[in-house]
This record gives C-alpha cells, structure tokens and sequence, in this order.
C-alpha cells in the first residue's frame, strides 16, 4: 500500500520548522545550559551562562531569532518506502519551504549561490520559471514502513567552521581517536561559541563520516549511545574537552562543551575515518513526522 | 569578579579609559560603530589599499562585527550578536592604517591577528556569541551608509547603549583568551 503526500505539505512544514527552530531553542540544550549553570565556578563564565539561558527566554517569549546567523538550513527525511510524493519536486518544495519560512520569520539570508566568486544572485526566483539556486542541504534516506521524518536544523558557521575530518588508521584506534576529538576543540576555543556540541562520526567512507558527525551533533542531548563502550568514551571525552579549560565564550572555565555525542558505523579494514562536526550552545533543530 | 567599566565613548574613544581597560575587563559600551563583515571588510581593505576614497572616514572608528537579521516591523535591528574576527583577520593591517582604533566580534585572534592588535594600538573586544536577540536591545539606532547591495553585510552606522562586552586583547598586548583558558586548564 503506497502513500501519497503532497510535496505542498512538506514545503509548508519546512517554513514553520525553520522559524520554530529559531525562536525555540531545543529543550534538551536549555535544560543543559541551566546544568552547566550550577556547575560553572568562573565568574566571567558563569555571567555568559546566565545571559545565554536569558537570551533563549527571551527570544522564544517574543518570537525572535536566537542568534543572528540563522546559518544554513540542513534538513533530513526518512522517508517510508511505500511513500510516493505527488505534486510537484520534492527538492524544491523543500528549498521553497526554506526560502518562505526564512522570509516569514525575518531570519538572515545567509546562504550564498556561488561559492567561489560571491556573485549577487536573487535570493528568490524572478518568475516561477526560474530555477533559483539551493538554500539549504537535504539528506534524504529511505527507510521501512510509509512514515516520514523531517528533520530541520540551522547550522550557524561559527562552529561549523571549525569541524575537521581525519582518515586515521586502525593502529591509531581509540587513543586517536580522541586526539583528534580534543585538539579540533582545542583549536576551536571561542570560536565555535562555547559551551559547544561536538558530533564525533567514526567510521564509513571519507564523506559518510562527516554526515555521521552531523547527526551526532544534531542528537538530543539527553541520548547517550546505545553501546556502553561508546556511552563511555563519549563521558570520556567530555571530561577531556571540558579539561581544556576553554569555558564558556573562550573566558575561561569549567565548561567548554555540553555533550559529545558518538555515532558509528562499519568501515574498511585498513581505515579509521573520525569527523568532528562542532556544533554552537545554539544548535538549533526540530522534529516532526508527517 | 573582573572589573566593570560604563564606557560612554559617544564623542569617540576616550584615551585614558582606553589605557587603563585591562584584558579580562568588562564593560558596558556606549558609543557610535560601523558595522564589520566579511564583504564589507574585503571592500574597505581594498579602497583602502588603492588610496580611494572610502565611504566614511575611519579614523578614530569603533567596528562591530556583525551581519544583523532583518528587523521585524517596529523593530530597530533584527537579532545582532557579534561574528567571528577572526575571519577578517587578513584586512586588519588595513583597517587600523585607516584610524580603526577598536574591534567588538567575537572568538580568538592569535599570531598575526594579535600583531596587528598590537602594532595598530587596537583594543578588542569580544561580545557573547548567540546572544542576538538581547543584544540587539542595546542598539538605539541602525542607518546602513554604504554598501546597500550587501543585504545583511552592508555597512551600518549602530548607536550602542551600554552594550556589553569583555575585553580580550589590551593595548598591553594582553590576550585574555589565552591567559584565561591557561588558568581554567585542568592537568
């Protein structure tokens, strides 16, 4: 039994995620900045805390952006193989979505056409026959069932500027692993606008890896990994990283990051393939099924 | 605690004060700035470079790193908080040529970043990250004065009220992003 959806559904959806998304901070990271709050001991630190919680109530209690980089819209969908999408592309309802909801909530056009040479181009198209350039990333993975999540982030570059990827070895193994975790926050420091979210993919190809490190920065933070291995090392890390001393804003303290979250997957016998997408105090993102 | 000083540098920056802010310092500022970012900066550095003419003299100017969001109706500015400095690092050199005295942005600046703090007698300031939507509350006007095409990296006149900030780089040559961090580090 297939399952038809309209792509229109899906546009529309998109446009109130990506401005709920900005208002809203998830609970799970304001739940973990108001933790972090009782055990920050730097003063300058703790003050950052404070104002970050009450920027947040602010920000959802009159409906502004939490940040003015509403960066770059990333959405996932699993989608339900007995689903078919009637009425239209569902890439551009997606970007449509993108463009409305970033419109309707007054939130930064931060996404740029062209890469290299930085040409002005129209944000939106000029007539419907235009094909306007891509504001945003979808991922998309097929999955059982007829169900569909959506998924919409806005991924600030502050921190993703400063994520890295490494091919390590398998004689590198876990000790590497965590080098790698550690000096790419280290390098990091205020840069990524502590307390940070680190997403850590180990595993895969060169680029499944990465995409594995954006989910794991996109996890709920209450989730801990379902391997008590990697539940482990993902406490370990934490400790390391919070060690550095980096503290909120780079002001130094006790906490530089409020999760490091693992996610894995098999990968060749000869490779150790490690990213670390770094992800902002304001990692802001929203879940539906439609 | 750090010390707290209300800076009112709204007739431009005050030397004394500015001599005796200290890195780790925190202060509320109260002054006139143009607005800074990676475009605007690639602009300004290059006019400045080839001797033109530049849209605004900056000398003796505060710059804000910042690309607002567009501001809702009745709104003065959209939500505002800094941006990082470090990726206008390579125009610094340029802009404290032209009289750029003070930088607010957010995040570290080391190596020929710092140098260019030092050598141009520049203070920095970093402002808190992700706090847009509090800070765009200090900010009592918003005028765009060059570079309209930009959108959101045009370059904008912002009159700040006791916007707070902390001081990162001194005209010592302190960075308190490097002691700090040295001084919270557990072994």
């Amino acid at each position: 039994m297939t399952r038809d959806i309209d792509v229109a559904v899906l546009r529309d959806t998109v446009a109130r995620l990506i401005v709920e998304a900005n208002y809203n901070i998830p609970a799970d990271i304001l739940g973990a900045l108001r933790t972090a709050i009782a055990r920050e001991e730097s003063p300058l630190g703790l003050r950052t805390l404070e104002q970050l919680v009450r920027n947040y109530e602010v920000a959802a209690a009159e409906r502004l952006p939490v940040c003015q980089d509403s960066g770059v819209a990333v959405v996932f969908l699993e989608i339900g193989q007995d689903v078919h999408w009637v009425g239209g592309s569902l890439q551009a309802a997606i970007h449509a979505g993108i463009r409305a909801g970033t419109k309707d909530g007054y939130l930064r056009r931060s996404v740029t056409g062209d890469p290299t040479r930085r040409l002005k181009m129209a944000w939106e198209p000029a007539s419907p026959d235009d094909r306007p350039y891509d504001v945003g990333v979808v991922h998309t993975e097929i999955v059982p069932g007829s169900g569909v999540r959506l998924t919409v982030a806005s991924k600030g570059f502050g921190a993703e500027n400063m994520s890295a990827m490494r091919m390590l070895v398998p004689a590198d193994g876990v000790p590497g692993i965590i080098e790698t975790v550690v000096e790419t926050v280290e390098r990091a420091g205020a840069n990524a606008c502590p307390p940070m979210i680190v997403g850590v993919g180990i595993g895969g190809t060169f680029e499944v890896s990465a995409l594995l490190a954006k989910k794991a920065a996109l996890r709920d933070l209450t989730i801990r990994s379902v391997r008590p291995d990697l539940a482990e090392l993902e406490s370990t890390l934490l400790d390391r990283v919070n060690a550095l001393g980096i503290g909120p804003q780079g002001l130094g303290g006790r906490v530089t990051a409020l999760s490091v979250n693992i996610e894995v997957l098999p990968t060749h016998i000869a490779g150790l393939p490690v990213a670390v997408n770094l992800g902002c105090h304001s990692t802001r993102r929203m879940t539906v099924d439609l | 605690m750090t010390n707290l000083f209300h800076l009112d540098w709204r007739e431009g920056i005050r030397e004394r004060e500015a001599a005796t802010l200290a890195a780790g310092d925190s202060v509320e500022l109260t002054a006139r700035v143009l607005t800074l970012r990676d475009a605007s900066a690639a602009r300004l550095a290059q006019a400045i470079e080839r001797r033109e003419s530049l849209p605004v003299s900056l000398d003796g100017q505060i710059m804000y790193a910042v690309g607002p969001s567009p501001a809702k109706p009745g709104q003065i500015i959209g939500s505002a908080g800094p941006t990082t400095t470090e990726r206008i690092g390579r125009y610094l050199p340029a802009l404290f040529l032209a009289g750029v005295r003070a930088v607010i942005g957010k995040g570290e600046l080391h190596g020929h970043d710092m140098a260019a703090f030092t050598e141009g007698g520049a203070i920095y300031f970093a402002a808190i990250g992700g706090l847009g939507a509090l800070l765009a509350k200090q900010i009592a006007s918003a005028t765009v004065i060059a570079y309209d095409d930009l959108g959101p990296e045009a370059l904008y006149a912002l009159d700040l009220v006791a916007f707070p900030a902390v001081v990162i780089i001194d005209r010592a040559g302190r960075n308190f992003h490097e002691t700090a961090r040295a001084a919270w580090r557990l072994p």
